[in-house]
């Protein structure tokens, strides 16, 4: 308990303080997991509404690999984004791997079948007859798409949160991609795995203080968005 | 191309499953016109509404709008743009009532000025103007689907489609709502084809109706065409013909006809028509009026004729109705209840009527302003009555009563 007191103790200093080190740890990490989670939006929001919109042969298959791209384990995501950036890879000559893209890339990889999930079904929750009126309303397929996105924002605002939280908060990618070099690919997970395996717990517990107070006001904004929408 | 016609549709037949689930082979709308589509659930009064709104893809035919063949002479965006829709659910956007109406004209790239001068009109002609910054989400069933007519009427549409607007409304919702919009299309003279399996509604919009039943339109024209001259016992069944009774014409007069049921035409019964002349003994109890029936058939019955022998025909029961159909010919006789009246007793009435049966009331139905009573008696009539009427007329359950309706009030349908 007392470990615990001073880590929460620990913390609290170190933020007040501005600690130049937690805080550049803390800016990567928000800088590596939110250009990640954009990514995702743009992929995960297109790819995730053409399945829901479009009828092909083998969409149920699709679907499903979507659903399963879910639950990716991140270390299985680290080590496929390891083997194709090692020296030797099909993308080895890009020379990224140990760099802070190499981790916007697994997180990217990591949050995109979450955000393609839930745009997916978000999208299948609206009224089948929505999009016939409104193409009867005179839209374009692409003026469609942006209106039934719109009507399912704040389905969509879920899967923003799901995929910042579910990247800013893995660590076995980040390290295996990373290599959680000091001061260049040191995230706030990867700190907290090393501080804990050195035995600095109060270190640790501020470094998890610090990400448990990101990920909550992130997450708070985007639910206050999202509950002002709802209608009353 | 038919000059008066705004849209023409030919041929045009949409398959699933590899079966044509819309087939029909012409239908011509003309600019100003109300047209309903009647039929039930699954006749294809959707996907024909579907397929005109080019929102389905024909698998056969082609649909031109003002001679501009859609897909060829136009693309299927352009015309989209001269037509709106109103579907069953109000399918609003969740955002302001306003924003909702003005969606289309934003679609189309209209003024923001312009825009709010037409919302702010539209809202006021479908009497939500109060709603204009609600959120759609919190309005009601009735408040949906006005913001919704409003956001068809909003673009100023050369066509409206109306997918059961109204089924999903409760009855004084519904009522007061097909009351504005009916006085919404006489007063913009717009076109619109409106799909619906409420009679009343399509009696009350239309210029025309076309029943459809399985995939295809069965019959086309004017509400009183339709309602009291069905081409086929479908049509008649579905308008409300409570009774199609099948015969053969056994005599012709001038502009009637004498049709002699089928022994199960009626209920298989021998005949006890009340004043009937031709009809066998009346039934025990009845007591045929004097004087009888003028212009009844006076020929006996044609014996039926089975495996080259002359057997015996049981008595059938006669009807005398208005038409042009040659003798011999096969046909149903189709009777309205609402053509039918009913008098206590068994006394000749003081009517006209060459049809006059004696029956006893088998259940009276109550339908809201009026009751329908049942009649179990050779022929399975059954009458619309005023609350007045029953009252005044002590109707009830057993009572024997005389039932009458005339000669033009049976409809005649050729059989093949």
């Amino acid at each position: 308990m007392e470990i615990i007191l001073a880590g929460i103790k620990q913390a609290l200093c170190l933020l007040i303080s501005f600690d130049p080190e937690v805080l550049a740890i803390t800016w990567l990490s928000l800088k590596v997991s939110g250009i990640a989670t954009l990514i995702s939006l743009f992929i995960g929001i297109g790819i995730g509404a053409a399945v829901a919109l479009a009828s092909f042969p083998g969409r149920q298959i699709v679907v499903s690999v979507i659903n399963t791209g879910m639950a990716l384990p991140p270390v299985v995501v680290g080590l496929f984004v390891t083997i194709f950036l090692w020296r030797n890879g099909p993308f080895g000559y890009l020379e990224i791997l140990y760099t802070p893209t190499a981790i916007i890339i697994a997180q990217a990889i990591i949050s995109t079948p979450i955000i393609m999930g839930i745009t997916l079904a978000a999208l299948q929750q609206l009224p089948r007859k929505l999009r016939l009126q409104i193409l009867a309303l005179g839209a374009t397929r692409l003026q469609m798409v942006w209106l039934l996105i719109k009507e399912a924002r704040l389905s969509l605002m879920a899967a923003v949160m799901a995929g910042f939280g579910g990247v800013i908060s893995e660590v076995g990618a980040s390290i295996m991609v990373g290599g959680n070099i000091k001061g260049y690919t040191r995230v706030l997970t990867t700190a907290t795995v090393m501080e804990t395996s050195r035995g600095n717990f109060d270190l640790a517990i501020s470094l998890g203080v610090i990400l448990l107070l990101f990920a909550f006001a992130i997450n708070l904004v985007l639910t206050r968005i999202q509950q002002r929408e709802r209608p009353r | 191309m038919n000059d008066k016609a705004i849209l023409e549709a030919r041929d045009i037949q949409v398959r699933r499953g590899g079966r044509p689930i819309l087939d029909v082979a012409s239908l011509d709308i003309a600019a100003g016109e109300v047209l309903s589509v009647i039929g039930p659930n699954g006749a294809g009064k959707t996907t024909l509404l579907q397929a005109l709104s080019s929102l389905l893809r024909l698998d056969r035919g082609e649909i031109r709008f003002q001679g501009a063949r859609i897909g060829a002479d136009m693309a299927p965006l352009d015309y989209r743009r001269q037509l709106a829709m109103v579907f069953q659910e109000a399918l609003l956007f969740d955002t302001t009532v306003a924003a909702n109406v003005a969606a289309g004209l934003r679609l189309r790239g209209a003024d923001s000025g312009e825009a709010k001068r037409i919302v702010a009109a539209k809202l006021e002609q479908l009497g939500i103007g109060a709603l204009h910054d609600r959120s759609a989400k919190t309005l009601s069933g009735g408040e949906a689907q006005r913001t919704s007519l409003a956001r068809a009427f909003a673009i100023g549409p050369q066509i409206l489609f109306l997918d059961e607007p109204f089924a999903a409304l409760d009855p004084p919702t519904r009522e007061s709502l097909i009351e504005d919009l009916g006085r919404i299309l006489r007063e913009s003279g717009a076109t619109a084809v409106m799909a619906t399996h409420d009679q009343g509604e399509a009696l009350r919009l239309s210029d025309r109706i076309a029943v459809m039943h399985e995939g295809r339109i069965v019959q086309i024209g004017s509400p009183t065409e339709v309602m009291n001259h069905p081409v086929c016992e479908f049509v008649a069944a579905f308008v409300g013909v409570e009774t199609i009774l099948a015969g053969r014409v056994v005599k012709c007069g001038r502009g009637t006809v004498t049709v002699a049921l089928d022994p199960n035409g009626g209920k298989g019964a021998s005949s006890a028509a009340v004043g009937n002349p031709m009809s066998s003994s009346p039934s025990p109890g009845t007591e045929a009026p004097a004087g009888g029936v003028p212009g009844h058939a006076a020929a006996a019955l044609p014996p039926a004729v089975a495996g080259g022998e002359t057997t015996a025909f049981p008595p059938a029961i006669l009807l005398e109705a208005a038409g042009e159909v040659g003798e011999g010919e096969r046909v149903l006789c189709c009777i309205r209840p609402e053509h039918v009246t009913v008098a206590p007793g068994l006394r000749h009435p003081r009517t006209s009527a060459r049809n006059i049966f004696p029956a006893a009331i088998d259940r009276i139905i109550p339908l809201g302003p009026f009751y329908k009573v049942c009649l179990d008696g050779d022929l399975p009539l059954s009458a619309y009555v005023t609350v007045q009427s029953l009252e005044e007329l002590a109707l009830r359950p057993g009572l024997t009563v005389t039932a009458s309706f005339k000669a033009a009030s049976v409809h005649l349908i050729r059989r093949g």
